[in-house]
């Protein structure tokens, strides 16, 4: 293992300390328990958006803490979600009077944490929504299994909802229209190599040379099959294909189209690909409103992709569009 | 014999060695169907567990068990926090106030645990997670309770049953939690969740024994 950390069990309290410095105008870090909060919270009569999930996926969910977006992230350690007193130091720290709404990914430690601090939370008289994020359309059979997963859509979700809650959107509204981004949003992933976790010292997994992990979630795990590395021009439609099959995207639908690294991965490699995306959605008739490519939702340094489509309104395209000021999005500002 | 707070805050502290010795295994468990983190997990929840009864141990059992699960559930993360922070609830609860705990109030203890880890986690026995070694661990320190057995015997017969009950997850497909994402693949894979139940479960009774 090469990494550039003193001692793996400090990893994420020492790369919070950077990002404090990084972001001081942005953002405030608090360490005991750890919780990144916009620097100007709690904001009086907004409803603040909550989210957080293990470090290692940034710049999820820290990167996206400020105006317009997320009024507080809880770093786990990396790869496990955080605790219930971090999520409710979150809520303490930013409730303005208007209740919280917290953004889960649906994975079961995430979803017991939260659950756990959002009875905290309501014991303490603030008014808490959960909306569980389940994007993943790479789990098939979910009555056997925890559920679809919880992946990149979440930072579209984020976004969208954020903007509502920045314009004064009280918590209904915002629980409702997080659902219905939820119901909505649709992704899928793939890995061509596996990372090492700081206190595991060795890969999550090994692939071959030749073989790629089709169906991934954000940590490796597996959601479909081990299959061989193909060219570009098959690799996308292995992502692309089951994501419209799956809601399904029709001829006409307005989509945003996010093309996101799985951290490894270059841009050179994520515009190539991105470009086939554009082109296959265009032979169907589908319409690509809006774009974000990047490494947004990422594992450490695992080579892969995800793919997301999430079907807009009117409503949606003017709230993704509204201004945002955060340490990895910023437009509008 | 009787168990003290003292006595559960020792059993505690032998929980805490036996996890750290494990620490490397439990990730190696957890990384072939999981993420990886759950040696580490435990390992940090347990140990910050420690220093707080190096500071200072309630003085009833149920105390000594709250402790455990308010530091669990703050420390741990992931899907063992809360439910190894709910079993540690659910047995102070059923313990209430009593100064001691004899054998039956140590099986009840057992079984409150187990039914907050089943209401949090919503797994049955077969989906291949911690509740594979908690049922029979239960269903043993109830027979042994009912037989006469002292708690030394209780915790001994939930230990070897939790024992059997984690080997028996090594056929399983997983249904719940981060390793049901492998389907038919995580058969042939002991669970950790399950491993770590049983070495708890082992280090309690060797406590009260020695």
């Amino acid at each position: 293992m090469k990494k550039i950390i003193n001692d793996p069990a400090t990893v994420v309290a020492d790369a919070l300390r950077g990002m404090a410095l990084a972001h001081a105008d942005l953002l405030d870090v608090e360490h005991d328990p750890a919780v990144i909060v916009r620097a100007d919270a709690p904001v009086p009569r907004k409803v603040a958006v909550i989210s957080g999930g293990g470090a290692g996926h940034e710049p999820l969910h820290g990167g996206f803490v400020g105006r317009g977006m997320l009024d507080a992230a809880c770093p786990g350690a990396v790869f496990t979600s955080p605790t219930p007193d971090q999520v409710a130091a979150a809520v303490a720290r930013t409730d303005g009077g208007a209740g919280a709404l917290l953004v889960v990914k649906n994975y079961t430690g995430d979803v017991l944490n939260f659950e756990t601090a959002a009875e905290l939370a309501a014991a303490d008289g603030v008014d808490v929504r959960t909306v569980v994020v389940d994007d993943d359309v790479a789990v098939e059979d979910s009555l056997f299994t925890a559920g679809r997963r919880g992946v990149a859509g979440t930072v579209l979700l984020e976004k969208v909802v954020g903007a509502a809650a920045e314009r004064g959107v009280d918590l209904d509204g915002c629980e409702a229209l997080a659902r219905r981004v939820v119901a909505n949003v649709r992704s899928m992933g793939l890995a061509l190599t596996a990372c090492t976790v700081p206190h595991a010292g060795e890969p999550s997994f090994t692939l071959a040379d030749d073989e790629m992990e089709l169906g991934i979630g954000i940590h490796g795990e597996p959601g479909r099959r081990r299959v061989p590395v193909g060219p570009a021009d098959e690799l996308v439609p292995a992502l692309l294909d089951p994501i419209l099959e799956d809601l399904p995207f029709a001829e006409g639908d307005r989509v945003l189209l996010f093309t996101n690294s799985m951290g490894g991965t270059p841009l050179i490699e994520l515009y190539l690909a991105h470009g086939i995306a554009e082109r296959l959605l265009a032979e169907r008739g589908i319409v690509v409103e809006r774009r974000l490519v990047g490494p947004y939702v990422t594992s450490l340094e695992m080579q892969g992709m995800s793919l997301t489509l999430l079907k807009l309104d009117d409503e949606m395209v003017e709230l993704w569009d509204a201004p945002v000021h955060t340490p990895a999005l910023r437009w509008g500002v | 014999m009787a168990c003290t707070a003292e006595d559960v805050a020792r059993a505690l502290r032998a929980v805490a060695a036996v996890v750290k010795e494990h620490r490397e295994e439990l990730i190696r468990l957890d990384r072939e169907i999981g993420d990886g983190d759950h040696g580490e997990n435990l390992a940090r929840g347990f140990t910050a567990l420690v220093s707080k009864l190096d500071g200072d141990v309630p003085a009833l059992p149920g105390g000594v068990l709250r402790l455990a699960a308010t530091t669990l559930i703050s420390t741990v993360g992931g899907a063992a926090g809360p439910l190894y922070g709910t079993a540690f609830l659910r047995a102070a609860t059923s313990v209430g106030d009593a100064a001691t705990l004899d054998a039956a109030s140590v099986a009840g203890a057992l079984q409150a645990a187990l039914e907050g880890v089943v209401a949090r986690g919503k797994a049955a026995v077969g989906d291949k997670t911690m509740v594979d070694a908690l049922t029979p661990a239960v269903v043993a320190a109830e027979a042994a309770s009912a037989g006469g057995g002292d708690v030394g015997a209780v915790l001994t017969a939930a230990a070897e049953a939790a024992e059997a009950g984690a080997t028996a997850t090594v056929p399983l497909v997983a249904r719940k939690g981060r390793a049901s994402y492998l389907g038919e693949r995580s058969a042939g894979h002991l669970d950790p969740g399950a491993r770590s139940t049983a070495l708890v479960l082992r280090s309690f009774a060797g406590q009260v024994l020695s």
